[in-house]
């Protein structure tokens, strides 16, 4: 309505400043609506992260706390000294770095070809593509775990002309482990990036692409020089999105191999050290540094890269 | 656009339905073989069998699936419920209101949804231990609402701001109360958006792992994914995986029926406020 | 049907900002009245605050003699056709037409006779079972007027409901407006930023700048009597050009010659040293092609010409000239104000669609100085405005105004 355009710019919100007394009212009537919404959401993680950050700071055992003892950072020492943190870190920082990569080019070409299919095709495309999205992680990891294992899968039957013979044990290393693992979820997650990239494509106008095709740019060209740098917000809330999502990676662990062959993740170490061998303090501090880690590579995108968030969503 | 290129986009397209239903053809398929299938080496059984299925449904291990798949429909159901209904008044106030904190909210649902689940499972564990929340329905609706909760906020605040408000200054001018300009115009715009955020919320509590199988020890309240990760086969002799296709299959079968209907809304709702330049 | 008073509304937001500020205006009963002015002037505002969706800070509403400043939005039985006209998407074109109906709870016979009547007036007939998303950009407005038409509302609001229609539609949705609100001869408030729009139907027309009524009259009178700058340079189109001028006895030293004022007009311009010439482009004319008996009215000047517009009906000549520095950046600044954006100081004249002056030469052209106006450039003040000339004008089109619904009622 032109009242907003009508409005000069120094006035505020119309829906916000109608006098002192009905804004107060307005403020509290916001906070009465979102109030209960907000503190369910700090009940169920702030709570949670301040008591694991307590937590780590005893040597705390479930089936014994009776000698439970303050130990300071003494948790985080063990940990952080210890191979076996680090090699979860790497691990997790393997399949991070692997997974979003390859979503990444793969999301694109989905997207792409989504934007480019023949009318007919689309809505089937888009429909399919939701369906992975849909399936249970862990139904995935059953899926692709079963499809590569020695007494149920096809693919060493399949794939023999590459020198898989029936044997060929594809959990039984690290580096084959690995990579099932990656399979199972970039195959999970790449429609998910594929959709918000092509929201991000379509955002793009085509009068753009025209202008750049008047201007002689060729396909690559413009897909360098002008579609991706205008859909820059869009592909960098994908990638922070999926990061800090593929940095949880669990489900697909704990079903493929369980942690074996220096395949566990830190969600998985955390999970292990709380739930199975009930060490509180110390699963909660490697829970704590986990949670570090997801926030300094929040920090690292949001300051490094300038991704702007509040922009990327509609705010 | 060419012929050629037409063919290629199409191709691309094929190739994109081809990824995506390969894997569930897969684990259909496997679903349908007999033990001395299994390991047959094939993409397909030989013979199509419903062993599987009885076993799951009717056999040994029906008394660790159907009580999973009742709780994981009545706790995905609850949580969704509860995290619609205080979202809704959350993202009206948003989308609507004028309130200092707005941005406070909305930047705290996205850094709980970006929050590692098993931070919050390892204090929970005790916790829940401490005051008999452990293996039980409150004990995972509880942490399902921070799966929950933040998606339905953003969601919803995105499709309420899309609402074309002034309707209702509108219909008031057209003579209705507060009340029926609400009835009768915002909530037939509103409740598209609402459906589609509760879809969204029942898929992200139906693919929960982590909690169902950290917060739950039987069959009280253990999920469905939690009771298949823990699936071992009915002996020591016989492969579980045949079984636990099955299972897969079953519990795939209810949210692709919802892709498959409601497509067009979910895409939205994924996307709609996720990339807005 | 009702007459609509204001008396000093204020509209205050939070900030202390007045949008309106201290308006008194009174509308007639079957009037049609237009506010007009530039974004920003306020006139959203003042419509919203008639219609209810906006709370009135200070002073008095009166619709229909009765005083409606706390009454709810539809307790004020008035209709209004929004910007973006405010369709209910999940409502077909019949049930939006209805809405007010259904609200009113009025019998189903009687609503569909009464929808049927006003699709018929707006030849909505065929669409009635469709989606707003499905119609067209003249059919949606059509259906917003439907809406507004169908009950029978004491006064039509209307918010800039022509901004988003293509200029061709808009011309005939104007005529339109302008023959449904004669038939119905019920009072109407129009806000437009278009000053053609607000030439062609308003019987008179408010003109808002910064939440201030600055005149209120009929099209002709602000055509011609202008009360200041502000108000001569948004009426007309092309706009009043501004030329700096300073006295020398009874006549102006312009950029283009001499301006003759006369003594009674000299008398009040003076003890001003620089003052602005208000002229109307078609006040110009090709000397060569005027009327030897008739130039003695005016004054004759070369110059040369930058750019020509031929448009087949009359011919635009663009004319540059120098001004003093604050002269042209208060220029700049009202052109600014009226949403504008000129970029140089040039005049722009027209001339007969016949003449030969063509861009770049120097060419020879003469004023008709009898009815230029002159300004203060500090106050922006009308010097030399004849209020009794004014005023005589606006009572001749409130005495069309009464003819015309007379006719239209028999």
């Amino acid at each position: 309505m032109s009242a907003t355009l009508d409005r000069p710019v120094s006035a505020v919100d119309p829906s916000g400043g109608r006098g002192n007394d009905k804004s107060r009212a307005e403020r509290k009537l916001g906070w009465y609506l979102a109030g209960p919404a907000f503190v369910v959401m700090l009940l169920v993680t702030a709570y949670p992260i301040v008591q694991a950050v307590f937590d780590s700071l005893f040597d705390y055992r479930l089936t014994d706390p009776q000698n439970s003892s303050f130990v300071g950072l003494g948790n985080y020492g063990v940990i952080l000294t210890d191979s076996v943190w680090w090699t979860s870190f790497g691990v997790t920082t393997f399949i991070t770095v692997v997974t979003v990569a390859v979503e990444l080019v793969l999301g694109f070409g989905l997207a792409l070809v989504m934007l480019n299919a023949l009318k007919a095709l689309r809505p089937v495309l888009r429909t399919v593509i939701l369906i992975p999205y849909a399936v249970i992680t862990v139904v995935s990891a059953f899926a692709w775990q079963f499809a590569f294992s020695v007494d149920s899968g096809f693919v060493n039957s399949w794939f023999s002309f590459l020198g898989a013979t029936p044997e060929t044990d594809w959990f039984g290393t690290q580096g084959l482990s690995l990579f099932v693992i990656c399979l199972a979820e970039i195959w999970k997650t790449t429609p998910f990036i594929s959709l918000l990239l092509l929201a991000g494509l379509a955002q793009v106008p085509d009068v753009l692409q025209e202008a750049a095709k008047v201007d002689g740019a060729s396909w690559w060209q413009r897909l360098r020089r002008v579609t991706l740098p205008n859909m820059k917000a869009a592909i960098m809330v994908a990638v922070l999105f999926r990061t800090l999502d593929a940095f949880r990676v669990f489900d697909s662990v704990f079903v493929m191999t369980a942690g074996a062959n220096n395949t566990e993740t830190v969600s998985f170490l955390a999970y292990r050290q709380t739930i199975e061998r009930v060490e509180i303090g110390l699963g909660s501090a490697v829970s704590v540094l986990l949670f570090l880690s997801v926030v300094l590579i929040s920090a690292l995108f949001i300051k490094g890269f300038k991704v702007d968030l509040s922009q990327a969503r509609g705010e | 656009m060419s012929t050629r290129e037409k063919v290629g986009w199409g191709i691309g397209g094929l190739l994109i339905v081809v990824y995506c239903l390969f894997p569930v053809a897969w684990i259909i398929s496997l679903s349908f073989k007999s033990s001395d299938d299994i390991s047959n080496g094939q993409f397909l059984p030989t013979v199509f069998s419903g062993a599987n299925y009885e076993q799951i449904l009717v056999g040994d291990a029906a008394g660790l699936f159907l009580p999973a798949l009742v709780n994981s429909f009545g706790i995905c159901i609850i949580a969704t419920f509860i995290s619609c209904l205080l979202s809704m008044f959350a993202a009206y106030a948003i989308a609507r209101l004028d309130f200092p904190g707005k941005k406070l909210i909305l930047s705290t649902a996205l850094a709980v949804a970006i929050f590692p689940v098993i931070s919050i499972v390892t204090p929970l564990f005790n916790l829940w231990r401490q005051i008999g929340l452990y293996n039980t329905w409150p004990g995972l609706i509880i942490p399902y609402l921070s799966l929950t909760l933040p998606i339905s906020i953003w969601t919803l605040s995105a499709f309420f701001r899309e609402i074309p408000w002034e309707m209702e200054q509108a219909a008031q001018v057209d003579g209705a109360t507060p009340w029926q300009a609400f009835r009768k115009v915002i909530v037939p715009l509103a409740a598209p958006g609402v459906f589609t955020t509760a879809i969204i919320a029942f898929f992200l509590a139906w693919n929960d792992f982590v909690y169902g199988i950290s917060l739950t020890s039987t069959e009280a309240a253990r999920p469905v994914p939690a009771a298949l990760g823990l699936f071992s086969g009915a002996s020591q002799f016989e492969s579980p995986n045949g079984p636990i296709a099955a299972a897969a299959v079953i519990v795939t079968i209810p949210v692709v029926l919802l892709v498959l209907l409601f497509q067009r809304r979910i895409v939205a709702g994924l996307t709609n406020g996720a990339v807005k330049g | 049907m009702a007459s609509i008073e204001m008396s000093h509304i204020v509209k205050q937001y939070g900030d202390g900002f007045p949008a309106v500020n201290d308006v008194s205006l009174d509308i007639a009963d079957g009037e049609f009245m237009i506010l007009v002015g530039p974004s920003g002037c306020g006139k959203s505002t003042l419509l919203r605050m008639i219609v209810g969706l906006e709370d009135i800070t200070s002073g008095d509403m009166v619709i229909g003699g009765d005083r409606v400043n706390d009454k709810a939005p539809r307790d004020r039985n008035l209709s209004m056709v929004f910007q973006n006209y405010a369709l209910y998407p999940h409502l077909s074109v019949f049930e939006n037409i209805a809405f007010p109906l259904r609200l009113a709870k009025v019998p189903d016979g009687e609503v569909k006779k009464r929808v049927e009547e006003a699709a018929g007036v707006l030849e909505l007939k065929e669409h009635l079972e469709r989606k707003p998303a499905n119609l067209s950009g003249g059919q949606r407005q059509r259906v917003a007027m439907g809406r507004a038409i169908v009950r029978s509302a004491d006064a039509f609001l209307f918010d800039e409901p022509l901004s988003n229609l293509d200029a061709k539609l808009r011309g005939q949705m104007r005529t339109e407006i302008a023959r449904l609100q004669r038939r119905l001869g019920i009072t109407t408030v129009y806000v437009t930023h278009d000053q053609t729009e607000a030439m062609t139907l308003g019987d008179r027309v408010c003109v808002l700048r910064k939440g201030v009524i600055q005149q209120v009259a009929s099209p002709r009178e602000l055509y011609e009597q202008p009360v200041n700058l502000f108000v001569a340079g948004f009426i007309g189109s092309p706009p009043m050009n501004f030329l700096p001028a300073s006295v020398e006895g009874t006549s102006l030293s312009t950029p283009f010659g001499t301006v003759e004022l006369g003594a009674e007009r000299a008398e009040k311009v003076k003890g001003h040293d620089l003052l602005l010439v208000g002229i109307r482009p078609e006040y110009f004319e090709d000397a060569s092609l005027v009327d030897e008996a008739k130039k003695p009215h005016g004054t004759t000047f070369s110059a040369r010409v930058d750019v020509t517009e031929w448009l087949g009906d009359a011919q635009y000549a663009y004319i540059p000239y120098e001004a003093p520095a604050e002269i042209a950046e208060q220029l700049k600044a009202l052109s600014r104000e009226l949403d504008s954006d000129q970029l140089r100081t040039q005049a722009v004249v027209s001339i007969d669609s016949t003449s030969r002056i063509r861009e770049g030469r120097e060419a020879e052209f003469w004023l008709d100085t009898r009815k230029v106006h002159v300004f203060d450039p500090k106050t922006g003040e009308n010097l030399t405005r004849d209020a009794e000339a004014g005023r005589k004008l606006t009572e001749e089109a409130a005495e069309d105004r009464i003819e015309q619904v007379e006719r239209a009622k028999v």
